[in-house]
């Protein structure tokens, strides 16, 4: 998105948009203090002994709304816009000064708990309540200093915002790039840049210049523009190269970065399947299914029951010769729960499938199956698929991560050649108008069924492969949360596209397993994200094709066929 | 997009060079029949012949001389559970600050990780840990979920964590997998804790006839099992087992199924919620208002007596026994209060102090000062030094570490709930009403 | 389902294939047939097995229960009148999702949160007229002052919904619907760590107030006043709101609103406001049941509201979506399936612990209600589909 000069606004004349800007900072800035997670990662540094991630997080909601504000100052000069972000950003800061007025009257920690001394020392450099001008004040701040950066020309702004939001980035990935960096050849590297937790102040310095002189050499879009500028032979034949150092990358990626690492990328690769899956069955025959978590369940409790050389394991076979049947079962399991089901209507249909996942899970770890299912205490014992000694370079969750990429290379390429073959169109012609489908020959309930099955069958897979990873098998792991997380997935990534279920697996799954230090507040920053994302990119953040230019306004469909950036001809425009 | 790219190429550039490292996080096995460093019978940390660092089979974590001692506490911290999570990290922070802040001239630091009470949480957990190559030594885990879902990377790693609250049987049982070598525990096992339940009810009570609740958990529907094995075994009958779910409110229609059987006892080990909801709906099923009910340490808290309102009255509940613990527990609890502004959160602090003093001891004991100052910690030579725990004074009695991990010295106690305990200020019970002193 | 309009039509019993259709191509035409007719019998087959199967269960389950003669007519009496109380919270809450549905064809699945937004209210007002003393002065205070919490309940949960509905809903109405839903989802979560981070992840339970405790003197019952309370309450509540729908004009234009939007915006009506007034009463009852809830069960922490909010909708569905007698109907239903249906059909059939698979009976019964009555006990009333 280019960030022009705001045009002189002639029809802004009053400050009224400021005002309420302002205002609203201020509720987002007060309501991270109620909830705490300005006291919390009060004790998490972003730069160590300077700023903490929580007076960063303040900073921000001020600092926010000082730019938004100055880009909808009255008049539009310099100044104005100035004194638009000083305005907004001194209102934000005057909710959190009423906060502490009133916190020091009346004890607000009864309703809520956050409302505490420790927040009030925070807001007012320990000062009370004769420091209580000082959010006004540093809010105004910000918010001026926000607004002279949105007046600055371009050239200048681009590198500014570019190393500020380096030097958060990598205050946030700190210490999880610190440790596995500690041994090897880049260790000096790593002591200098990060402190154990969050930047150190030469660190920060670094990034900022650094990434503020990189982008101010090279303009952002350059690269793109040049990309694109290329003709199509030139482009396939970057993509080689390309494709060659990400393969290198994703397969070093575990022996470089270490076990926990490879662990979580298991677990993103395992959604991921299942991503897959649920792209056939929602994407392209568009059925909502919220159950999906009870194939998941066939998959893994297969496996666990076929392998387990614990009390409830029946054979104690390998893992390999178990998945090819707690996939058939999964398969089986579908088709038996889809028949019934499969003529109720969408959103219904949700509920039910949400019903199926809901029995399955307290049939799964109920008395009555216990003797058989293990109950409560589950199934363990459940051996690695590669037996190698601790030590191993393919020990613990690094065998499961190669296992699961190729599992999903393997199934991704099943969903590509299904979605262009006859059965794919079926799919998309039911999805798109069952009636219509019907009259052209297509049989409803037979196609909605390959597609259940097959959702299913690739969730089996990916409980195969759970089991394996984790080693025991619990109901109470098989929640309706996991249905809810690949639907979210799905359509947070690209409904239909599985590059998208990729991305959308990686920022949905992978980003919080990362920053579990925060898992406080995971699912908090989970629902802003869907609601974001649903409000601004309800394609998805990696749309195929067609559900782009279904959800698109008819204007950016006219911008996209002049020669946006989706096209393949050189950008003329 | 120049963020990405610019991530993207940093992140390749890290990924080859450490690649081409010869460092792996797992740690590999040094050459079989290495001697293991030969510290001194007494304790405290000897000079190593100059420029020789010690070699163990686990491992050996090297310590500069600036650089803090790092261990950490793994456990439930967020969530409806978090209290007893937290709770445990008091007591190890207290321990660090009984000890100055610093062991062996180095620092200590404290890192915590969230397992979530879930198996899947905990092997996440556990693989970070395992993955610091800096760490020495691990307390932990909160749930028996999150020790079965993670011991094998610990105990791959060389480490050994010892827990203050994981209760579960099979996790210290003479049949426990290879897998649990790392795995010791200062809490008690919940056979101790269901035989004594069992035992108060049949002798003490003298009630012959129970039902017993459990909520899915797997704590709960072990230990409702032991108790009812036990109260079978000593001639009592059990005439029900029924269960709830966790989250459920509703409780009367299993309440009013187990009301038909018209049992003396109702013994219900659940967590808070559906404790909470148990004990307030039993008096409201006809036919129950005057059964004995008794319910475990996951509801010994003030917000189960809270919760349950007057119904708690003359409710039981079993603990480890506070009465039982040292002298120094008092003070210890002012420490608590002084430290972190609240009563305590939880019941196994205490625990957690005495597994982290036993970790401190070991590591007196084995770690071998380089002379540039740098501290060598065996990892093998630690855990072998754990195990060999033995008489050692902690809050919660002279601890003894069995050969597969049990450490604790279980005296459980049956306390009762008069309306003294039920305000705040009287919880928790001062003493237990059994058994008797 | 589809992403640019409604899905198919309603399902079709099995046996009602469209007439004549048209075949694919010569040489398949027979086989195709057949293997669709083979089809067609195998879902015939398997869905009479399956609701004999169930029936079996039910009927033989029953049977041998009452036979056994282990529970008294008391007993029964009980666990009648626990459902029936339970089922008008669940009425209360299916409310909210039914005519939100029938209005949107949205299922708002942020409404669970905003019933225990409703309850915290209820809590907090509840302490502070605890700490007056005025709750529990006499039987006309303590009356008082539940009705002074059902208020302030009302007022939070309308006020909360709102805002969700102007931020989350408003700008996706012209989205497909998984959009939406999507944002409904997010809206959930976020909803509930906010309760959680304002008021911590503790149990909070409503203080005690003396004349809800005590029994009715109809020894039969064995029912205290708070049951009493709940039921009157959500009856009264159901029975003006079902007034207010059918007889007023706001109420009118929601139900115009609900059945064709275009036509209704045609007629002068403001679609925009029915819908945030649909939002509102929907809010207020889920308020409302929050209160009640906290007084019946006492104990509410900040995820109180979302297996209420999914066992609510299933009610809804199960009376018919869009009916607001159809929410009240199956949200009854749902409760006494809940509170009878394990000890009626699982305890003769020795099953161990029935009254963990209380859930699995109420899915069963949704999934039967949804294959083989599609529309819900009652028949559904939302907007006509377009083609």
């Amino acid at each position: 998105m280019t960030h022009e000069q705001p045009a002189p606004q002639a029809r802004i004349r009053t400050w009224f948009p400021v005002v309420r800007i302002g205002l609203l900072g201020g509720v987002v800035a007060v309501y991270l203090c109620l909830v705490g997670i300005v006291t919390t990662f009060n004790e998490r540094p972003l730069i160590a002994g300077v700023l903490s991630l929580g007076e960063a997080s303040l900073l921000l909601a001020w600092i926010g709304a000082g730019y938004l504000a100055a880009r909808r100052a009255p008049g539009g000069t310099r100044p104005a816009e100035v004194a638009a972000g000083g305005l907004a950003g001194g209102l934000a800061g005057s909710l959190a000064t009423l906060l502490v007025l009133v916190g020091s009257v009346v004890d607000l920690r009864s309703v809520f708990i956050h409302a505490s001394p420790e927040l009030y020392d925070l807001l007012t450099f320990g000062l009370g309540v004769a420091g209580s001008w000082i959010p006004i004040a540093v809010g105004a701040l910000v918010g001026a200093i926000a607004a002279v950066v949105v007046a600055l020309p371009d050239s200048l702004r681009r590198p500014l915002i570019g190393g500020f939001t380096a030097v958060v980035v990598m205050g946030l990935f700190a210490g999880l790039l610190r440790t596995p960096m500690l041994t090897s050849p880049l260790s000096g590297l790593a002591r200098f840049l990060f402190a154990p937790d969050g930047l150190t102040v030469a660190g920060a310095v670094l990034v900022f210049v650094g990434v503020a002189a990189a982008v101010a050499i090279r303009g952002p879009l350059t690269a793109r523009r040049r990309y694109d500028a290329l003709p199509d032979r030139t482009r396939r034949a970057l993509l080689v190269p390309a494709l060659l150092v990400m393969s290198l990358v994703v397969l070093l990626f575990p022996i470089s970065f270490g076990p926990f690492l490879a662990q979580v990328v298991a677990i993103v690769a395992i959604y991921i399947l299942m991503g897959f899956g649920m792209n056939i069955t929602l994407g392209l025959a568009g059925l909502l299914d919220l159950g999906f978590v009870a194939f998941f369940a066939v998959g893994a409790y297969t496996v666990g029951l076929l392998t387990s050389t614990g009390e409830f394991g029946l054979a104690g076979w390998s893992w390999w010769a178990a998945v090819p049947f707690a996939v058939l079962f999964a398969m089986a399991f579908a088709a038996f729960l889809g028949l019934p089901i499969l003529r109720i209507r969408g959103d219904y249909l949700a509920i039910a499938t949400l019903g199926f996942g809901e029995i399955v899970r307290i049939l799964a770890g109920s008395d009555l199956l216990k003797a058989w299912l293990g109950g409560p205490q589950g199934i363990l014992g459940i051996p690695k698929p590669i037996d190698v000694p601790p030590g191993h370079l393919l020990a613990g969750p690094v065998q499961i991560y190669y296992i699961a990429l190729a599992c999903a290379a393997m199934v991704a390429f099943v969903a590509w050649r299904l979605r262009a073959s006859r059965l794919g169109r079926s799919w998309m012609a039911v999805r798109e108008d069952e009636d219509v489908a019907e009259a052209l020959g297509v049989n409803l309930v037979q196609t909605k069924l390959l597609a259940y099955m097959l959702g299913g069958a690739f969730a089996g897979l990916a409980g195969a492969i759970f089991a394996g990873l984790v080693g025991s098998i619990f109901a109470s792991s098989m929640q309706l949360f996991v249905s809810i997380n690949v639907v979210a997935l799905v359509v947070v990534g690209g409904m239909g596209s599985n590059p998208g279920v990729v991305v959308g697996a990686i920022f949905l799954i992978g980003l919080p397993e990362l920053f579990r230090e925060f898992s406080e507040y995971r699912f908090l920053f989970y629902g802003v994200a869907l609601i974001a994302m649903m409000l601004y990119r309800p394609a998805g953040l990696l749309p195929s094709r067609i559900v782009k230019r279904e959800l698109s306004s008819p204007e950016e469909l006219e911008a996209t066929a002049e020669g946006g950036t989706s096209s393949p001809r050189p950008a003329a425009s | 997009m120049k963020i990405w790219k610019l991530g993207a190429v940093i992140a390749t550039v890290a990924i080859v060079a450490s690649a081409c490292s010869s460092g792996s996080s797992t740690p590999a096995p040094t050459s079989g029949g290495g001697a293991s460093p030969t510290p001194a019978a007494s304790t405290g940390a000897t000079e190593a012949p100059m420029g020789t660092p010690p070699t163990d089979p686990l491992g050996v974590v090297t310590i500069p001389p600036d650089e803090p001692i790092h261990i950490a506490q793994w456990g439930v911290l967020s969530g409806a559970d978090g209290t007893l999570g937290t709770d445990s990290k008091y007591g190890v922070e207290i321990a660090i600050a009984d000890r100055g802040g610093k062991l062996l001239g180095h620092e200590i630091r404290l890192t915590t990780e969230d397992g979530l009470c879930t198996p899947e949480g905990g092997a996440i957990a556990a693989q970070k840990l395992a993955a610091d190559s800096t760490l020495v030594g691990l307390v932990g885990s909160s749930c028996s979920d999150e020790t079965v879902g993670g011991i094998a990377a610990i105990t791959a790693a060389g480490l050994s964590t010892i827990s203050p609250s994981n209760t579960r049987p099979v996790l210290t049982a003479p049949d426990r997998g290879p897998e649990y070598a790392g795995y010791l525990r200062t809490a008690h096992s919940d056979s101790f804790q269901g035989k004594a339940a069992a035992e108060f009810v049949y002798n003490e009570l003298g009630l012959r006839t129970a039902a017993t609740i459990h909520d899915g958990s797997s704590y709960a529907q072990a230990l409702q099992q032991v108790f009812a094995d036990e109260f079978t075994k000593l001639g009592g009958k059990v005439l029900i087992q029924e269960a709830v779910s966790k989250d459920q409110t509703d409780m009367k229609p299993v309440l009013t199924r187990i009301a038909a059987t018209k049992p003396d006892f109702i013994y219900f080990p659940v967590f808070v919620a559906a404790g909470g909801f148990i004990l307030s709906q039993t008096k409201q099923v006809p036919g129950l208002e005057n059964t004995k009910t008794m319910s475990a340490d996951g509801t010994f808290t003030f917000d189960f007596v809270k919760a349950a309102g007057a119904a708690a009255e003359g409710h039981y509940i079993s603990s480890p026994d506070f009465t039982a613990f040292g002298s120094e527990y008092q003070g210890f609890l002012e420490k608590y209060m002084t430290m972190f502004g609240t009563n305590p959160l939880s019941i196994f602090h205490a625990h957690a102090y005495d597994a982290t003093n036993i970790l401190f001891n070991a590591l007196e004991k084995v770690a071998v000062q380089g002379a540039d100052g740098t501290l060598y910690v065996p990892k093998g030579a630690l855990r072998d030094a754990l195990y060999a725990t033995k008489d050692f004074k902690g809050i919660t009695g002279t601890l003894s570490c069995t050969p597969t991990g049990d450490c604790g010295a279980p005296v459980i106690g049956v306390y009762e709930i008069t309306d003294k305990e039920m305000v705040k200020e009287g919880f928790p019970p001062a003493a237990p009403i059994w058994p008797k002193r | 389902m589809t992403l640019t309009g409604p899905g198919g039509g309603p399902a079709e019993p099995a046996a009602a294939r469209p007439p004549g259709t048209p075949p694919v191509a010569r040489g398949e035409r027979a086989s195709v047939r057949r293997i669709d007719r083979l089809t067609d019998l195998a879902i015939a087959g398997f869905l009479w097995t399956f609701r004999i199967g169930v029936l079996l269960i039910v009927v033989v389950g029953s049977i041998a229960t009452l036979a056994s003669g282990k529970y008294s007519l008391e007993t029964w009496l009980d666990l009648i009148g626990n459902g029936l109380t339970l089922g008008s919270i669940y009425a209360l809450i299916a409310l909210g999702y039914t005519m939100v549905y029938g209005i949107l064809r949205m299922i708002n699945f942020a409404h669970g949160e905003i019933f225990t937004a409703g309850a915290f209210a209820g809590y907090f007002t509840a302490v502070a007229l605890a700490g007056t003393g005025l709750l529990n002065a006499n039987p006309l205070a303590s009356l008082l002052s539940i009705a002074l919490m059902i208020a302030v309940a009302m007022a939070t949960s309308t006020v909360l919904a709102i805002g969700v509905e102007r931020i989350a809903y408003r700008p996706l109405r012209t989205a497909p619907r998984l959009i939406p839903l999507i944002s409904a989802i997010g809206a959930s979560f976020f909803l509930q760590y906010t309760f959680r981070g304002l008021f911590g992840p503790g149990i909070y339970a409503y203080p005690d107030i003396g004349i809800l405790g005590e029994e009715v003197p109809i020894e039969i019952l064995n029912m205290r006043w708070v049951d009493v309370l709940v039921m009157a309450s959500a009856l009264l509540m159901m029975s003006v709101l079902y007034l207010f729908v059918m007889r007023t004009r706001l109420g009118t234009s929601i139900r115009a609103v609900s059945e064709d939007r275009d036509t209704a915006a045609l007629m002068g009506i403001d679609a925009n406001r029915a819908i945030v007034l649909t939002f509102a009463i929907g809010a207020a009852m889920a308020g409302a049941a929050g209160v009640l809830y906290g007084l019946k069960y006492t104990q509410v922490y900040f995820f109180s509201g979302f297996i209420p909010g999914i066992k609510a909708f299933t009610a809804a569905v199960l009376g018919g979506i869009g009916n607001v007698p159809g929410a009240m109907l199956g949200g009854l239903f749902l409760g006494l399936i809940e509170s009878v249906g394990p000890t009626l059909f699982l305890d003769g059939l020795n099953v161990p612990s029935p009254n963990q698979l209380k859930d699995v009976i109420g899915f069963t019964m949704l999934v039967l209600v949804l294959v083989f009555r599609p529309s819900g006990i009652l028949g559904e009333r939302v907007a006509r589909t377009r083609a």
